[in-house]
């Protein structure tokens, strides 16, 4: 098998990616401007996002992160904060507007460009990636997973119980009295809890019109666009001195610490990088989804991002991008939409939504058994489970075999001096 | 190291007691008792105790295979579903005559413990026996699989609302009063039942044959086959002892709660999970003791600060103990500490 590939020719991943791209990009046009297939793509592109973001902290550097959610909650309040009505006691009920259009620069609250608030999700998760990151340094194995599934439940806690937290006050007599910071008004809390804080501000970008809610085919592109930057990203972070330094780190903690990476800062790295995607995919999803609710931050959501890390293939990026299209489109398509109809076909009265929970388990469970190493596994950990001719492979093709184990240890782009020195 | 340690562990008590004693003046100067605080802590315990026996199966199958098994959480509410059923087989209400009841009690125990037992053994056996030569967290995938599986099991058996439970042990009467401190029934049946069952573990593991042979595949699995002991086998009843008290504990928190659910497993796994990490993983006394810590945690701040804050407390809680003891509380017993 592994054999085989790497026999092929290589030349053609430019062509396949280009090919790939215009697909994913003339794909909504063969759909109806609201059809619900492309609100599923749209759903599965921004879980793709965390899931690549996740990618980084499990897959690359081995920190089992079983509170990604919070990211997501966190770029997602953001939008909320930044983009709707909800402290509408800001600047005396004017509000604050920041290069926004008609109708959001006519309301109170807050409104800000939708590119800025990607930038300050950015930052926001990023520091709580580093934040969350920072108490877990001195931990090992599964104890970084309860500690990270902690942040994640105080968080998913913070925003149920945000509606209790006063945060007018303390920000105006702080923060509020910066120039350029808007005042919230004293009855400013932190979360809108369950009940959510809706409308929020639809995507505006430069040049277009404001996007609405019946035309999906601009928010689909705007996900694919950023989907793209986050992958672009990934690769060229995994084939860095960096992301080599987080398999490093994976494979051998002490190992790595005595090469010269620094410990501490790789992994804070990890952590504030995957974050960031967690950041951005919250934002779209703010915005998209109309509502931030403290409903839509629960564990299971973590572990339905882990999930498609784990199936696609822990540490490879085109397996997590497969891992994730398939997880979502099981969740959002398979099972409501299509199986649902098989008990009638059959003549039978029963209702399979019921069974909605055991199927998605059941697809985990018979998915993870068939190919534990995930649906396209990361060449190097496929080598080390199967190369070398150790039995399975019964020693055919085993110069092949070596000659790419090489290869995956040599990093795909030539490292200049320039690279090195940095 | 030791001096060290010895720090760490002062800040360590001082963390765990900043909630009781600030708790505890406060009683002092408004009631001039301490018998508030008291009911908290008998309720914390009685309520840790359950959280213990779930958290000793998570600790067993970490320390032997080291696995976080989500799907312990819903067999321990498949046990409390067995024992509402087995009740209404047994045709036990509260009309019972007392003997009677605590026979038809102790089978219902039997009944739920074998049931949890043999279904944790079936998964292992199903979900996560292939997958022993795999990477490390494709089981961790398989076992989330499970939970959900067992979830929905759950939700077809007794549908999506809390079920009451026949509340044979009449849960909430007063036993006994110790200085204005209120013993219930409850309280009683968690620790009661609770500790045999502890103390038979303990035995079982550090007396036994079967017992060794666990601590050695703990160890170190390879040597332990080298040595004549058939690894499978011995991970299959690591399953089997940890679904069995999974199971008991199913039915005490069915007479102690007197409501059960089919989301019970997911909330209590999370705790007890917790718990085990606590007190520091695959360490069968931390297990008890995070179990124990968490209850009165979780009294604590439900009687005083708020239900809705209580998840964000425990965690807080535990992310303070992880800082100070990277390895729980007990430190921990498995493979890699060795």
């Amino acid at each position: 098998m592994t054999a085989v590939r790497s026999k092929l020719p290589q030349v053609d991943d430019r062509l396949l990616a280009v090919a790939a791209i215009a697909a994913g990009i003339a794909l909504p046009f063969l759909f109806g401007t609201g059809s619900p297939f492309i609100h599923d793509a749209i759903l599965a592109l921004s879980y793709m996002m965390m899931a690549l973001g996740l990618n980084i902290i499990v897959g690359f550097a081995g920190l089992l992160d079983l509170g990604y959610v919070a990211f997501f909650a966190i770029g997602a309040y953001t939008m909320g904060w930044l983009g709707s009505n909800f402290f509408s006691g800001t600047n005396g009920g004017d509000g604050f507007h920041l290069l926004v259009g008609s109708p959001a620069a006519e309301m109170p609250g807050i409104h800000v460009n939708f590119i800025v608030v990607l930038v300050v999700a950015v930052i926001f998760t990023t520091i709580a990636g580093i934040l969350i990151g920072l108490p877990t340094l001195r931990l090992r194995g599964d104890y970084i997973a309860i500690v990270t599934l902690a942040f994640g439940e105080i968080i998913g806690r913070i925003a149920i119980n945000g509606d209790q937290i006063k945060i007018g006050p303390i920000w105006d007599a702080t923060l509020g009295k910066l120039p350029l910071m808007p005042e919230l008004g004293a009855e400013a809390t932190l979360t809108r809890g369950k009940q959510g804080i809706t409308p929020v501000d639809k995507i505006d970008l430069p040049l277009l019109d404001p996007f609405t809610s019946l035309d999906l085919r601009a928010w689909y592109l705007v996900a694919l666009g950023l989907v793209l930057i986050v992958l672009f990203v990934n690769i060229r972070l995994r084939d860095s001195r960096l992301g080599r330094a987080w398999v490093a780190l994976r494979e051998d903690e002490v190992a790595a610490a005595s090469m010269g990476i620094p410990l501490v800062k790789t992994k804070l790295l990890a952590y504030g990088t995957g974050a960031a995607f967690g950041g951005i995919s919250g934002a779209l999803l703010g915005s998209y989804l109309n509502t931030v609710s403290a409903d839509q931050f629960q564990f299971s959501f973590s572990i339905f991002i882990l999930a498609m890390v784990i199936l696609g293939g822990l540490g490879s990026i085109w397996g997590v991008v497969i891992g994730a299209i398939l997880l979502s489109f099981v969740n959002t398509w398979l099972i409501p939409d299509v199986l649902n109809g098989v008990p009638g076909q059959l003549g039978l009265d029963f209702d399979l939504t019921q069974l909605s929970y055991a199927i998605f388990g059941f697809l985990l469970v018979i998915v993870m058994v068939l190919r534990p190493e995930g649906l396209i596994p990361e060449r190097r950990r496929k080598l080390e489970l199967h190369g070398l001719g150790t039995g399975d492979t019964a020693g055919a093709g085993t110069d092949v075999e070596i000659e790419a184990l090489v290869e995956a240890d040599r990093p795909p782009a030539a490292p200049g001096p320039g690279e090195e020195g940095r | 190291m030791l001096a060290g340690s010895r720090a760490s562990t002062a800040t360590l008590i001082a963390f765990l007691l900043v909630m009781p004693v600030s708790f505890g003046i406060h009683d002092l100067s408004t009631d001039g008792s301490l018998a508030h605080l008291g009911n908290n802590l008998v309720d914390g315990l009685s309520n840790g105790a359950i959280w213990a026996l779930v958290a000793l199966g998570y600790t067993l199958v970490y320390g032997i295979i080291e696995l976080i098994n989500f799907a312990h959480g819903d067999v321990f509410m498949i046990g409390s579903f067995v024992a509402l059923a087995v009740f209404g087989t047994l045709g036990l209400g509260l009309a019972t005559a007392v003997p009677l009841l605590i026979g038809g009690l102790l089978l219902t125990l039997a009944i739920s413990a074998v049931a949890s037992g043999t279904l944790n053994t079936m998964i292992e056996r199903a979900g996560y026996r292939p997958l022993r030569d795999a990477p490390r967290l494709a089981p961790l995938i398989t076992a989330v699989g499970f939970s959900f599986i067992l979830q929905n099991v759950g939700l077809l058996w007794l549908g999506g609302s809390q079920q009451s439970v026949p509340d044979l042990i009449s849960s909430q009467h007063e036993l006994f009063n110790l200085g204005g401190v209120s013993v219930t029934n409850g309280d009683a049946l968690a620790v009661l039942a609770t500790a045999p069952l502890v103390l038979t573990l303990v035995f079982f593991i550090t007396r036994t044959r079967l017992g060794k042979a666990m601590r050695a595949t703990a160890q170190d699995p390879d040597a332990a086959r080298l040595m004549g002991i058939n690894v499978d086998t011995t991970i299959s009843l690591t399953f089997l002892i940890g679904g069995l008290l999974a199971g008991a504990a199913g039915l005490i928190y069915a007479l102690y709660q007197t409501t059960i659910w089919f989301n019970q497993g997911f909330t209590a796994g999370l705790i007890a999970f917790t718990a085990a990490v606590m007190g520091g993983i695959g360490n069968l006394r931390g297990a008890v003791l995070g179990g124990l810590l968490i209850g009165c945690i979780q009294q604590i701040s439900d009687n005083r600060i708020g239900a809705e804050w209580t998840p964000a407390i425990v965690f807080a809680y535990l992310v303070l103990i992880m800082v100070v003891r990277p390895r729980g509380l007990l430190g921990e017993e498995t493979r890699e500490a060795g």
